[in-house]
Order: C-alpha cells, then structure tokens, then sequence
C-alpha cells in the first residue's frame, strides 16, 4: 500500500462562514492601518505556517491570482501542496508576475521592487504581501500616519525584517503604484497598505 | 510502479459502482464495519462542472452544458487520502465514497470494504442492469435483408 509522502491538513472547518469573517477582516484592516485585527483560527493549516497567513491564504486565493512564495514556503513540502489542494492558486516563480506572495522568513524577502507595482493605468495590479511576523502585541512602537488613521496611531509588533518601513518608504514615490501589505501572526493581521508612511516617533 | 497502479485500478472500480448506487445502501453496508477515526480535508461542497461532448467519432469538442458535481475529501489517522465525486448536489454521498476511497488505501480496512460494500453492490448493479437489458431486448425486433445472390 502506498503511504501520502505528505500530511495533508484540512483548511477552514466552516468554509464559507470563515471566509466571510477573514474577508470581513481584511477589509477592515485594510480601511484602518495600524489597527490589529483577530483572525480566527478556524481549522488546519501546515505546520509552518501561522494562522493568520493561513486563513488570508484560503480566503483571498483562488484560481485566478497568482502566488509567489518565498523560499522558505517553497520548502516546506507541506504548504504547495495544501495551497494548492485548498485554494488552486498557481505558484510562480517571478515574485513580479504575483499577485500575492506569501513570506514565511524575512531574510528570503527580496527586494520590494521586485514585485509587481502595477502601473499607472492599473494601480491595482500590484503584489500584495503577505508577511509572517513574530508577533503583532509586543515589540517596539511604530508610529504610523496616512488615510484610515486619524493623526497618528501606534503599532507594537516584532516584524521582521526590521527595515521593513525604510524599504516600505519606495511606495512614496511610486504613488499610485506601490506594494500593499499585511502583517500576520498566530492570532492577528495588520494591514500597511500603500498610502500608510511611517511617522516620526512622538509627532 | 505496478502495486500503485493495481491499487488506482481497484479505487477506479470501486469509484464506477459507488458513484452509480443510492447513498442509503452504501451507508447501510458501511454501518456495520468498523470506521477508523478520520477527518474531512474538504467539507462536503457542490459546484459545477463543464461536460463537454463531440458529435462524430472525429467531431470537434464542445462545450454542451454545465453540471452539479458534489466533492469531498476525507484523510483517514494513517494518512490515507480519500476523494469523492458524485453528480448532483448530495453531498453526504460523496464524503460517503470519500471515506470508502480512503479506506480502500489503508491495508487493514481495503479486504472488508471490496468485499462487503464493493462486491455486493457490484453484483447488484449488474444485476439491475442485466434486467433492464433482457427488458429492453424483449422488445427487440430483427430485420432480415435478403442476401443478394453473386452473378
């Protein structure tokens, strides 16, 4: 008898439900910058991947939007596989084709420009980011300001890469285009979409 | 190489008698052995399918019209993967052959699935068919053509 090679885990044990309640939650994150939202951790995801990654990833995937994993994802051997069973997002390899991109470890993060931007015409067809960071309660305090934030608000998170924000800061220039991102962790995500810029500490 | 496709073999058989046989009676047959815990990979969900068709054995494909498929996947604690596929929107039915599916893989369940679920609803379905074969032929009518003599 054939054994599986791989563990295959199950994905949200409510599917629609689960979805509309991430979906909910990314919106929301997403109109309010900065502010850390609960995801629920509604089922199975492989093992090196967080809850939060997981449950964007089952809900924003689908057959139409290229992903782009890095290389620590491309690894695991556990996390194509489920991806793919659960969501039928085709993987690339040219981070600039994606449409998402998932990363696991910062150190694999290439540079932001190397991702889609979109283009004038089409701002919107631009990699959004998917980032697993270490923690989105404790850390040290990121001030933040930009529309969806009303003057300035505070974000205490560990992200990795701690550079994220400078390399974040080619978005102003690039305006309209520029990369979206969502920080996500065991319990939580943060959006910093393209508009959000990184305030000087105590203004 | 040869073991897997034997086992595809099997599941693909056992796949044409469930899928085609009412969920009651595989359920009926399935209660009374014993099921190892297992856990859906894929709750039960219905979609559609696009059935395409040719006219003509060298006719172009087309697409003839859209159909309800129903799916479910099942892993049992061994790590055995099961799938189910069944047309229409009965869902309880293809998580039911999902797990027959992924029973057939585990070594120790395979032998008592083939042979109190798989085989008699095999003999049945023959059986029905056989029937409704011999009704048909009753009614058959021959045409003879005359031979048409040489020279």
């Amino acid at each position: 008898m054939t054994a599986m090679t791989v563990e295959l885990q199950p994905g949200f044990a409510d599917k629609v439900l689960s979805a509309q309640s991430t979906f909910r939650m990314v919106m929301e994150a997403m109109a309010r910058p900065g502010h850390v939202m609960p995801v629920d951790d509604g089922g199975g995801r492989p093992p090196s991947m967080m809850a939060g990654v997981a449950a964007i990833a089952l809900t924003l995937l689908d057959q139409d939007t290229p992903l782009w994993l890095d290389a620590a994802f491309a690894r695991a051997p556990d996390v194509g596989t489920w991806l793919k069973f659960h969501t039928g997002a085709p993987v690339v390899t040219r981070p600039d084709l994606a449409g998402f991109a998932l990363v696991a470890a910062s150190e694999t993060l290439p540079d932001l420009t190397s991702f889609a931007l979109g283009t004038p015409e089409y701002p919107d067809r631009s990699t959004t980011l998917i980032l697993q960071v270490p923690s989105l309660s404790t850390g040290p305090t990121f001030h933040l300001r930009g529309p969806g934030i009303d003057g300035v608000t505070s974000l205490a998170a560990t992200i990795e890469p701690r550079d994220l924000f400078a390399r974040l800061s080619i978005n102003e220039a690039l305006f309209p285009r520029g990369i979206d991102v969502i920080l996500a962790d065991d319990q939580s995500l943060v959006a910093i979409p393209r508009t959000t810029r990184l305030s000087p500490a105590g203004a | 190489m040869s073991g897997d496709t034997a086992l595809q073999e099997k599941r693909r058989d056992a796949m044409k008698v469930l899928s085609h046989v009412p969920a009651a009676e595989i359920e009926t047959r399935m209660a009374a052995l014993p099921v190892p815990p297992h856990q859906d990979l894929r709750a039960p969900e219905s979609g559609l399918v696009m059935v395409r068709g040719r006219i003509g054995g060298d006719g172009a494909p087309f697409n003839l019209g859209e159909a309800t498929v129903s799916r479910a996947a099942v892993r049992l604690q061994g790590g055995q993967v099961g799938f189910g596929y069944v047309l229409g929107r009965d869902g309880g039915k293809a998580r039911l052959i999902a797990l027959c599916d992924a029973l057939l893989q585990s070594s120790d369940h395979a032998q008592a699935i083939e042979k109190e679920v798989v085989a008699p609803l095999r003999a049945r379905m023959q059986q029905e068919r056989d029937r409704s074969a011999a009704e048909a032929a009753a009614t058959r009518v021959d045409f003879y053509t005359m031979v048409r003599g040489e020279g």
